[in-house]
């Protein structure tokens, strides 16, 4: 199982996820530069968190024209697994891969704590190490974490089985306390929680690996293939 | 332009200094030299007042490889790795703009950490403002708040460094004059260290990072200043931070350090080109020569004097090895950073900047960075507002005295701040806000660092000396608490006009205070930040040492602060103390119960505090205990209850046998105490004793209420979640609540 970790210019979480892939977990975890065309040969790529260009516009607004995402679209449509992280989930969106978008918190400001989770569902590659409707308690830290979307276009992720996570108990004021969505191909999900913040026991918890397990094995099925 | 005394005063030079230029010089200076001087003259770089008390600090120890004088002081920690970490104040450019001025604060800080090789891993602030609820003075000081808070979030969280921890103080004394002081860390390999040098004749200067603009300049003469009503016109003088640029910069030069090509490299801080180019050459012995059309501009028409003083950010020099600088050009156009050749490496020790080939200045390097102005400024004794005696105080109802001490500024929970900050990126954060000291691991080792920053405006204002020998005990004890082994310090010395002989006394108290104490406790300083003239209007603050002291422990689960288990038995590590009456002035039940200040710091016995930190070093480190925590501000009663807020809820029943006052049974703020709960008694018992400290059982773990009697009689009994929901909503309720404005004024 080889998992790509984009980085771009403003990524900061991009070694975190690498931590976690491959500490963590004991998988192969290896950078590609937002400058590049193609993937390589991985099974699974993470747009990991941070602030990709600085995100002084919309967050992810320039991420989407960089060449690693044309390369991240064409693995999508091929099936491959593209998990997107606060950042990344932001890039995903803005990218046409996820629908909905991220506005700031209700509140206004940054957030960062540790927040429960409600996982809604388990027929996706990201949770199906899960139990369907399980609590899962991770890290938050965003400051434009409010998911929003059209009435109809929610109520097709909720017909659809396409909500993962669901706030228990709203952070950022996001529609339906939605935390994580996949596309229709259920191959690319965006979560703004941080599993790889909750990936070791030393730094608290180990309520995402999860998530990340559940990305690793679904991977390893799919590798053989 | 000519040089006549009023422009010589408006750069705040004096006529002495200025005659001191001439000779120097041995000539006039242009308007140019006279504007480089004034920077690098100014009391911010050249610390024209502190310094020759500062060389009183102890600063070295087996441990460190760079004491002060560094961009950051360089302490070894095992294993070949060694941390780079250093604290500087903002303090007057976040009172004229919060959000810019405590923004950049912290991007200076961070690039005085990567600038040596070291990659930051993380940030903590010690902020001081006026009280939020005063009728006067409250809807400012909650903007400035919100300001500082949001503009130290936004560059911490985008930069990617993870803000740990800190303090936050409400005092009458910073209304005019809020304090912004930035701790930051970063760790690397001990041949990874670069120096701000400008070695080899013939070598390249080049200009990195963001472009040159007209911001910032003359920010280190106004931080040389005090507040008057025109400060407000100086708005232009605060800088705009760019925090993405930051991390492009830090990536780019922590890559570009690895070609070798690099000879040495510092960040354009206060006085920007200057204090860089100036410092660098100085440093080496050698000169530097630029000329200023290289510069990257950020707008057409800049005058030499402009380019040399503008403080815009993003900005650094290094000095590259000759036929190498493409190596180095290459990482930076990665990056997509500006990277010009801007002059060369002499051997002539001077200062020679040009503008398309005219000279605007020559002056020698060490005129600028060695040879400022030293002042043994007169002093008498300190200036101390408060009296000796307070009033005889008796409470009515200790329980409400202590829900109005945990619903107060100083002594609430600080989430409504922290949780603005990301204090988690780079997953090493084993104990973040809310503890003792910070602790993040260094991945890749057995090794974690544990920081804490602490000051004390209303102790030092009482007795300077004493009260920052208290802050340096409690530092120690913070990370003691967690199991560390403190190392090193760095301080940032906060204080009025040094020109007043009774704040130079303030100064003067205080830098020995930190001198005994660091020497004491084995903690050397290895750099810091000296800011004076933190007064408004003739009003000076409360003097304000603020020390940040790192310590070493090996990584593991850390050791938590709050009761955890039901049954578990309450010691007082250190005794219960025995306070003086004048001991109960300087605390925060006076302050927060009687609006007051009055008597002496507590009384602090170093050789004690000394023994009962290795007693609980010994016990976290034998896992003899189940939580610890330090008894600091509020006292034991504050200890309690903030014991009683884990994820548990776990209570205390507390038992004390002491002919104390209840007042000061509860509240006094004596040192050298440590409150630990535990399963094994005895154990605690026996290593207080072989360390000849007192260990006091005073109650149980109970679930849900906390209640304390001594002697029998009733002195506190509440529910847990009563006291936490207090505690917890305060600071939010504090920043909501309607200030009550007096209009009479």
């Amino acid at each position: 199982m080889k998992v790509g970790v984009v980085v771009f210019p403003g990524s900061n979480c991009d070694h975190d996820a690498w931590y976690a892939i491959s500490q963590n977990l004991g998988q192969q975890a290896e950078f590609i530069w937002h400058d590049s065309r193609s993937l390589g040969n991985v099974d699974a790529v993470i747009l990991p968190g941070g602030f990709s260009y600085g995100d002084y516009l919309r967050c992810g607004a320039i991420a989407k024209f960089s060449p690693v995402m044309e390369a991240v679209k064409d693995f999508a449509r091929e099936g491959g697994l593209v998990l997107g992280i606060c950042n990344g989930f932001q890039v995903l969106t803005e990218a046409g891969l996820l629908p909905g978008a991220l506005v700031r918190n209700a509140n206004l400001k940054f957030i960062c704590k540790s927040v429960p989770l409600e996982v809604v569902t388990t027929d996706s590659p990201f949770t199906h190490q899960a139990v369907k409707g399980q609590t899962i308690t991770l890290p938050v830290a965003h400051g434009e974490g409010c998911y929003i979307a059209a009435a109809d276009e929610l109520n097709q992720l909720e017909a659809e089985d396409r909500i993962v996570l669901r706030y228990r108990g709203n952070c950022n004021g996001s529609m339906r306390n939605i935390a994580g969505v996949l596309n229709r191909d259920r191959n690319v999900m965006g979560m703004m929680p941080h599993p790889e913040r909750a990936a070791d026991p030393l730094v608290g918890s180990t309520d995402g690996l999860t998530i990340l397990a559940s990305l690793v094995n679904a991977g390893v099925t799919a590798s053989r293939l | 332009m000519t040089i006549t005394p009023d422009v010589i005063v408006a750069h705040q030079l004096s006529a002495s200094e200025y005659d001191k230029i001439l000779s120097l010089l041995g000539r006039e200076p242009s308007i140019t030299e006279l504007g480089i001087f004034s920077v690098m003259w100014s009391e911010h770089c050249s610390y024209k007042s502190s310094r020759i008390h500062l060389k009183k600090l102890p600063t070295e120890s087996r441990r460190v490889l760079q004491g002060p004088g560094e961009n950051a002081g360089i302490v070894d920690i095992g294993d070949g790795i060694a941390i780079a970490f250093k604290i500087e104040s903002h303090n007057h450019p976040s009172f004229i703009e919060p959000f810019q001025g405590a923004a950049t604060g912290v991007g200076g800080i961070l690039r005085d950490i990567f600038t040596m090789g070291a990659r930051p891993i993380a940030v903590m602030d010690s902020i001081r403002f006026g009280k939020l609820d005063d009728p006067h003075t409250g809807v400012r000081n909650r903007r400035v708040l919100e300001g500082v808070v949001s503009g130290i979030a936004h560059y911490g969280n985008c930069f990617g460094v993870p803000t740990v921890g800190g303090e936050c103080v409400f005092e009458k004394s910073y209304d005019g004059n809020p304090l912004v002081n930035v701790f930051a860390l970063g760790v690397f390999r001990h041949d990874e260290v670069f120096y701000g040098k400008a070695s080899g004749i013939g070598n390249s200067v080049i200009y990195v990072g963001a472009k040159t603009g007209r911001d910032g300049i003359h920010g280190a003469s106004m931080a040389s200043a005090e507040f008057t009503e025109e400060s407000k016109q100086k708005r232009p003088n605060v800088q705009v931070g760019d925090p993405f640029m930051e991390k492009l910069l830090l990536e780019a030069c922590l890559e570009a350090m690895k070609t070798g090509a690099i000879v040495g490299i510092q960040d354009m801080g206060a006085a920007g080109l200057t204090s860089s180019t100036c410092e660098m050459g100085s440093r080496a012995g050698t000169g530097i020569e630029i000329d200023l059309r290289f510069v990257p501009q950020r707008e057409p028409g800049m005058t030499p004097y402009e380019m040399m003083l503008s403080e815009s950010q993003e900005r650094m020099l290094l000095v590259a090895e000759r036929g190498r600088e493409e190596e180095v050009f290459s990482v930076f156009r990665k990056w997509g950073l500006d990277a010009v050749k801007i002059g060369v490496v002499t051997g002539d020790g001077m200062l020679r900047v040009k503008d398309h080939g005219t000279v605007f200045a020559e002056i020698p390097n060490r005129a600028l960075a060695d040879e400022a102005p030293k002042y043994n400024r007169p002093f008498t004794t300190p200036l101390r507002i408060a009296p000796l005696d307070g009033p005889n105080i008796q409470s009515h109802d200790l329980t409400a005295d202590l829900k109005n001490l945990l619903a107060s500024g100083d002594l609430c929970s600080k989430s409504w701040i922290y949780e603005q900050y990301d204090y988690q990126v780079r997953t090493n954060t084993v104990a973040g806000p809310g503890h003792d000291a910070a602790i993040i691991r260094i991945k890749g080792t057995n090794i974690s660092v544990a920081m804490a920053l602490d000051g004390n405006g209303r102790y030092c204002a009482l007795d300077p000396r004493e009260g920052t020998k208290l802050i340096v005990a409690e530092c120690c004890r913070n990370l003691s608490t967690v199991g560390a082994l403190p190392i090193a310090t760095t301080n940032n010395l906060n204080f009025g006009n040094p020109e007043r002989p009774e704040i130079m006394a303030q100064i003067v108290g205080s830098i020995e205070g930190l001198a005994e104490a660091c020497r004491f406790f084995e903690v050397p300083v290895t750099g810091g930040n000296v800011s004076l003239y933190n007064e408004t209007l003739g009003t000076p603050i409360f003097p304000t040492p603020v020390v940040g002291i790192v310590g070493i422990l090996e990584t593991g689960v850390p050791m938590p602060l709050t009761f955890n288990r039901a049954g578990m038995t309450i010691i007082l590590v250190g005794g219960l103390g025995n306070p003086g009456s004048h001991e109960l002035g300087g605390t925060q039940y006076v302050k927060v119960i009687h609006d007051s200040l009055w008597g002496k710091p507590p009384n602090l016995d170093m050789d004690y505090e000394k023994r009962v930190q290795l007693t609980i070093r010994e016990l976290v480190r034998e896992r003899t205990i189940e939580s610890a925590h330090d008894i600091g501000e509020g006292g034991l009663a504050i200890a309690l209850a903030e014991c009683s807020f884990g994820p548990e809820g776990m209570g205390a029943d507390v038992n004390l046998e002491s002919g104390l006052k209840p007042e000061m049974l509860l509240f006094h703020e004596g040192p050298s105490r440590i409150l630990v709960s535990t399963a094994d008694p005895q154990k605690v018992f026996s290593i207080a004793r072989k360390n000849r400290v007192e260990a006091v059982e005073i109650g149980v773990t109970l679930e849900s209420r906390v209640v304390i009697r001594n002697r029998n009689q009733l002195l506190i009994d509440s529910r847990v979640d009563e006291l936490r929901d207090i505690w917890t909503d305060s600071l939010q309720h504090l920043l909501q609540n309607p200030v009550l404005v007096n209009t009479n004024v």
